[in-house]
């Protein structure tokens, strides 16, 4: 015979009492760390603080400020030019890495996990070897572009702005392929062979069955993936802080970079807290389309 | 699977998979090479007579032992081990909880709460660092593990409620029905009946919790400032670089020793990390 419940455990019979005992550590956490900073980070962009001095109210001052500073002008361009460009090699290159390892062919398993291994190593130290790869003077890319003939003299890879650029986003995209190509995977996984199959014994050829049946059901997927791979891209900071910390000459900021550089770097806390907050128009909208998407492939 | 000839096949799928699989891996060759390479060899311009970057036939522990006499390497393994391994367990139970109680119960708001999750989410950590630098602060836990411990579950929370919630969505309303029944309360059917039939599901969100919060960098980096408390990556980068100066070999050494743990957690668990991945796509 189960005993009764307790007297103390009664209320927990009840689901709204249960529902709301067991949201409460969730809500406190995320409260504290994220509802509140949110709060803070707003009151903080309009008041003028540094390190140590509280400041007072300034108004929009600091978001006029930084709206005619060249710099933060250069890595909102950035920005844009490095999410927009990685989200097509790494959803061009996913996709075709996806349909690669959809086949079966020996040692797939394995494959598929060493594949995701630059995903799983921490960023910032695998960005260390991209890092001593472009060094200027010890650079092995260079050493093999020199070997097989296609440059003469050595190609100062971070010392350059557009080259700097080209890095990061090469880096990036290494990054990022694994994510695409393994999600997208289990995308494909869930299209029945049969389909193609059909299609296949009604002459479809191969680029036709992917046009017309593979990326049409393949799609909800690669939207939810692409949405998260930009959010996380538009807000990226490891690499470039790695790579370049910014430079040369702050030519190859983004906006987390910069902010740091100002609110943590310089100690300038309200800049650099405006500067981050000048992200969420964005990110806000991009993950109010990724929610009407959602709502819409439920209700169909 | 390729229909027709063999160059077909080489074409078509051994030539691209080749040269996916170098891209994608030889960083790590070289993060490995260079690790074991003397700093004689090492510090060779590119275009010097007779250098092989990718062989040496002198492999050293020299930068290893550097790391670990030298530098606090130790105490930041450990740092990051307890780090991740804390803010894992607490995001854990909470993700577990919540995911329960949106799934599986029935309270006002539970769809505004649940689509509230969703979006911290996709909050991501540099957007509100520096106030929460001041925060952190505030509450005299600047400069702790603590900082990091609590802070790590704001981005781990949500992910694991959100696939917990598709876990326990699967699991069919009579189980809970037959223990209570039986005489369970719904505290006792939900801890001994419902929470074990959904630990594959948790097995994936704590390896995925486990490998982002040793990945986190950010947070890290501004809200640890003494040398002795930083974690792995904070520390190889503060720490092993002096002023313009880069020690490449005890840096790819510390960044292969950093990964190691990651990586031999994830060779543990590939197939829950994996569903982990596209569970928390898919939704």
């Amino acid at each position: 015979m189960p005993q009764a419940p307790r007297p103390r455990l009664r209320l927990l019979e009840d689901e709204r009492w249960l529902a709301l005992v067991l949201l409460v550590p969730t809500m406190v956490l995320l409260g504290m760390f994220i509802a509140y900073p949110f709060v803070r980070g707003i009151l903080l962009s309009v008041t003028n603080s540094r390190v140590g001095v509280p400041g007072e109210f300034v108004g929009l001052a600091n978001f006029y400020k930084i709206f005619n500073d060249g710099i933060f002008r250069t890595s909102v361009y950035n920005t844009f030019v490095y999410t927009g460009v990685t989200t097509v090699f790494k959803l061009s290159l996913g996709l075709w890495l996806a349909m690669l390892l959809n086949r079966n062919f020996r040692g797939k398993a394995f494959t598929r996990a060493f594949i995701l291994l630059p995903f799983i190593i921490p960023t910032v130290l695998s960005t260390f070897a991209w890092k001593w790869m472009f060094d200027p003077t010890f650079s092995v890319l260079n050493w093999l572009l020199y070997h097989f003939g296609l440059i003469t003299g050595r190609i100062n890879w971070l010392g350059d702005p557009d080259l700097a650029m080209i890095s990061i986003i090469i880096v990036n995209i290494w990054r990022g392929v694994p994510f695409f190509a393994i999600s997208l995977l289990a995308g494909l996984q869930t299209i029945s062979p049969e389909l193609n199959e059909a299609a296949a014994i009604d002459g479809a050829r191969p680029w036709q069955r992917f046009w017309h049946i593979t990326w049409p059901l393949l799609l909800p997927v690669t939207m939810v993936v692409v949405l998260f791979s930009v959010i996380q891209t538009f807000a990226d900071f490891q690499i470039v802080y790695v790579m370049t910390g910014g430079g040369p000459a702050n030519a190859t900021h983004l906006f987390a970079t910069y902010a740091y550089q100002i609110g943590i770097g310089t100690g300038l806390l309200s800049e650099g807290a405006a500067i981050s907050l000048a992200m969420f128009p964005i990110l806000f909208l991009v993950v109010i389309i990724q929610l009407l998407y959602i709502r819409r492939v439920e209700v169909r | 699977m390729i229909e027709g000839a063999i160059w077909r096949k080489w074409v078509f799928f051994y030539a691209p998979m080749g040269l996916f699989l170098l891209f994608l891996l030889f960083p790590f060759y070289w993060m490995v090479i260079t690790s074991v390479r003397p700093d004689g060899e090492l510090y060779r311009p590119w275009n010097a007579i007779n250098y092989n970057p990718f062989w040496t036939w002198k492999p050293t522990l020299d930068h290893v032992r550097y790391l670990f006499e030298e530098t606090l390497f130790a105490s930041w393994l450990w740092n990051t081990m307890f780090i991740a391994l804390m803010s894992t367990a607490i995001s854990l139970v909470c993700g577990v909880f919540a995911g329960y109680a949106l799934s599986r119960l029935n309270f006002p708001f539970a769809g505004s709460l649940g689509t509230g999750i969703f979006i911290t989410y996709l909050v991501p950590q540099t957007l509100l660092f520096i106030p929460l630098a001041e925060i952190v602060r505030n509450y005299r836990l600047g400069d702790t593990p603590w900082s990091l411990i609590l802070t790590y579950p704001t981005f781990l929370i949500p992910f694991c409620t959100w696939l917990m919630m598709g876990y326990f969505k699967a699991v069919p309303k009579e189980l809970e029905e037959c223990a209570r029944i039986d005489g369970a309360s719904r505290w006792q059917a939900m801890l001994y009946i419902i929470i074990p039939v959904a630990i594959p599901g948790i097995l994936s969100a704590g390896i995925f919790a486990f490998t982002l919060s040793w990945n986190e960098f950010i947070y890290a980096l501004v809200f640890l400032s003494s040398p002795e408390q930083k974690t792995v990556p904070v520390g190889v980068t503060s720490e092993l670089i002096r002023g313009d100066v880069f020690f490449w070999g005890p840096l790819m050494a510390g960044a292969l020793l950093g990964s190691i743990p990651v990586a031999i957690a994830y060779s543990f668990f590939v197939e829950h990390y994996v569903a982990g991945l596209t569970g928390s796509v898919k939704g």
